[in-house]
């Protein structure tokens, strides 16, 4: 894209086109108690003095590439990430995201879109997956949205397990306000330890969706082709929250025969950040892709019969419903569907399980140690992931505290969720961490008992 | 362009058959919108419908609009088979392509074939 600049002089040529003194004449209209408050700001700096004060202020920062080792999970991941992703995001073909509706000159876009939708679509074992969304936990609130469309509004029942991410279940009632849903299970008081048997007792005749987590936020992996048999009998929609490093390893939700997928696809080659941008990706079967909000990009020729990528469905989109919208991810987040699709394909079916049977054998490791604490104790007996809670026996945030002051970022402190898991941490273990690593949790956390 | 004179039509292009109770889209809604490629008819049987409620999603391969019921009523049959074949729209407006059957069905504000031709012919200009 061309950048245009504008010099003093050029804007006062065209204000006196248009006939106006000054800038601020165009904003007349604009009564001035709404108009950009002129800001009390310190004198500038040069550029020299800028950069180092804002290096100052930026050292000031620990990260877990260089100072701290890290146990924390609960949502977003800490993986390794092949330079190559970073090398293709920066391109400036890619890095100045435009809508691709001219399909003429997106041609790259367009397909970096339909790859990453086609891996997704195979990871999570469903027919199709759209361009993507903000987030996981958008992406599961815009799964009620099309479970509500497809029932038309005749089914007014959610369950949501309490084991779905907090955070996920606080979106999920934000975009549902004033809907007038019954959301039912998702109550953090309710016995954790129940599995998806329990929450099939909840699914009645009135039930537009089931949510569930994939592994559950405790890390826990159920098999929830029974629950969803149950939930279909009801004639309700199955909706698994799933992360994708688990599908390398684990049956998928789409051979659960679950309805709709959808997930956070930071673990795919994202960095952490300061907890975002990151990528919803969201999966569903054939039959509802006329539901699904977002675009579709999809794989044709061209007229002289070339291989050519176009938005093929953006059924609910503003450019296509006008007024009737009921949809509007536009550009979304297509560097980092981007990102994700070039994690997949360097990593590939084998390297992708690589990484996850990594996670999953470190992160039992650390908690067959961790167990052996006097006084610490794995809180959950079911199979687990790369996640799983810790029960310490003393309040989380002074150990968190003191696994900090050993460069030890701690795990996520579960009693701000859930009022039974006070003194629990959840510990989450990638690839990412060493066995010297995992050992210097151990030994850091057997002093805390001691001290 | 094709206006039945048995039927009654709405400035929004839907034909409404008070013999039958059966209600669907004009053939110069058909014609306007050109290959239909999606139909979702949104109301179920036993729904108690007025005129003037989207009873309809279509989509063409040039533009996605809404149909609304010409009469007010109680459903009776959706054309469930059509939806399977959305195309039928196309071939056959005020046969096969009807997509709701009404008992006792209160036409809203309608027109007659005369009437609808002349408002087509308007348009077209």
């Amino acid at each position: 894209m061309t950048y245009i600049p504008i010099s003093p002089r050029e804007r006062d040529a065209m204000l006196e086109t248009i006939g106006v003194k000054t800038l601020d004449d165009l904003f007349k209209d604009v009564p001035a108690r709404h108009r950009f408050p002129s800001l009390h700001l310190p004198p500038a700096l040069t550029e020299m003095e800028a950069a180092t004060e804002l290096a100052d202020v930026s050292a000031n920062n620990e990260n877990v590439r260089s100072d701290l080792i890290s146990f924390l999970g609960a949502g977003a991941y800490n993986h390794y990430i092949p330079s190559v992703v970073d090398h293709v995001l920066r391109r400036g073909e890619f890095y100045t995201a435009y809508t691709p509706y001219q399909p003429e000159i997106s041609q790259g876009t367009l397909q970096g879109i339909f790859e990453y939708q086609s891996l997704v679509a195979a990871l999570t074992g469903m027919d199709v997956s759209n361009a993507s969304h903000y987030d996981g936990a958008t992406a599961a609130a815009e799964a009620v949205n099309m479970a509500v469309a497809q029932f038309r509004g005749k089914r007014k029942k959610l369950v949501i397990a309490p084991t779905v991410h907090p955070q996920y279940r606080a979106v999920i009632r934000t975009y549902t306000q004033g809907m007038d849903l019954q959301v039912v299970g998702d109550d953090p008081r309710t016995d954790l330890e129940a599995g998806p048997s329990d929450l099939a007792s909840l699914v009645d005749d009135q039930t537009m969706l089931v949510i569930v987590q994939y592994p559950d936020f405790f890390g826990r992996v159920y098999d929830y082709t029974d629950l969803i048999a149950k939930a279909h009998a009801r004639g309700s929609l199955v909706c698994v929250v799933a992360n994708p490093t688990a599908l390398a390893l684990f049956k998928t939700p789409g051979e659960m025969d679950a309805d709709i997928v959808v997930g956070d696809g930071q673990p795919l080659g994202i960095p952490m950040w300061f907890g975002g941008p990151s990528l919803g990706f969201f999966t569903t079967k054939k039959a509802y892709v006329h539901k699904m909000a977002g675009r579709l990009v999809g794989e044709t020729v061209d007229a002289r019969g070339q291989r050519a990528y176009v938005l093929t469905l953006t059924a609910r989109e503003q450019h296509i419903k006008r007024e009737r919208a009921t949809s509007n991810i536009c550009t979304n987040e297509g560097l980092l569907a981007l990102a994700a699709a070039v994690y997949l394909s360097v990593l590939g079916k084998t390297g992708l399980q690589q990484v996850a049977t990594l996670c999953y054998q470190k992160a039992h490791y650390a908690a067959r140690q961790l167990s052996k604490i006097s006084g610490m104790g794995l809180c959950f007996t079911d199979p687990f992931f790369h996640e799983f809670a810790l029960c310490l026996g003393r309040p989380a945030e002074e150990v968190n505290a003191h696994l900090l002051e050993h460069g030890i970022l701690g795990g996520y402190d579960l009693g701000q969720d859930y009022p039974s898991l006070k003194d629990h941490l959840l510990i989450a273990v990638t690839e990412m961490n060493t066995r010297e690593e995992i050992d210097a949790l151990v030994e850091v956390l057997s002093e805390v008992d001691h001290g | 362009m094709n206006a039945p004179a048995n039927l009654k039509y709405t400035k929004s292009d839907e034909w409404f058959d008070p013999a039958s109770g059966a209600m669907g889209l004009s053939d110069y809604a058909q014609s306007q919108l050109s290959d239909i490629v999606f139909l979702e008819i949104v109301v179920d049987v036993g729904d108690t419908i007025q005129a003037g409620t989207a009873i309809a999603s279509v989509e063409s391969v040039k533009a996605s609009a809404e149909t609304y019921a010409a009469a007010g009523g109680k459903v009776v049959a959706v054309n469930k088979a059509l939806m399977e074949k959305p195309e039928t729209l196309n071939s056959d407006p005020y046969g096969a392509g009807w997509m709701v059957k009404l008992e006792g069905g209160e036409p809203g504000d309608v027109m007659d074939a005369a009437a609808y031709e002349k408002y087509c012919a308007e348009r077209a200009h």
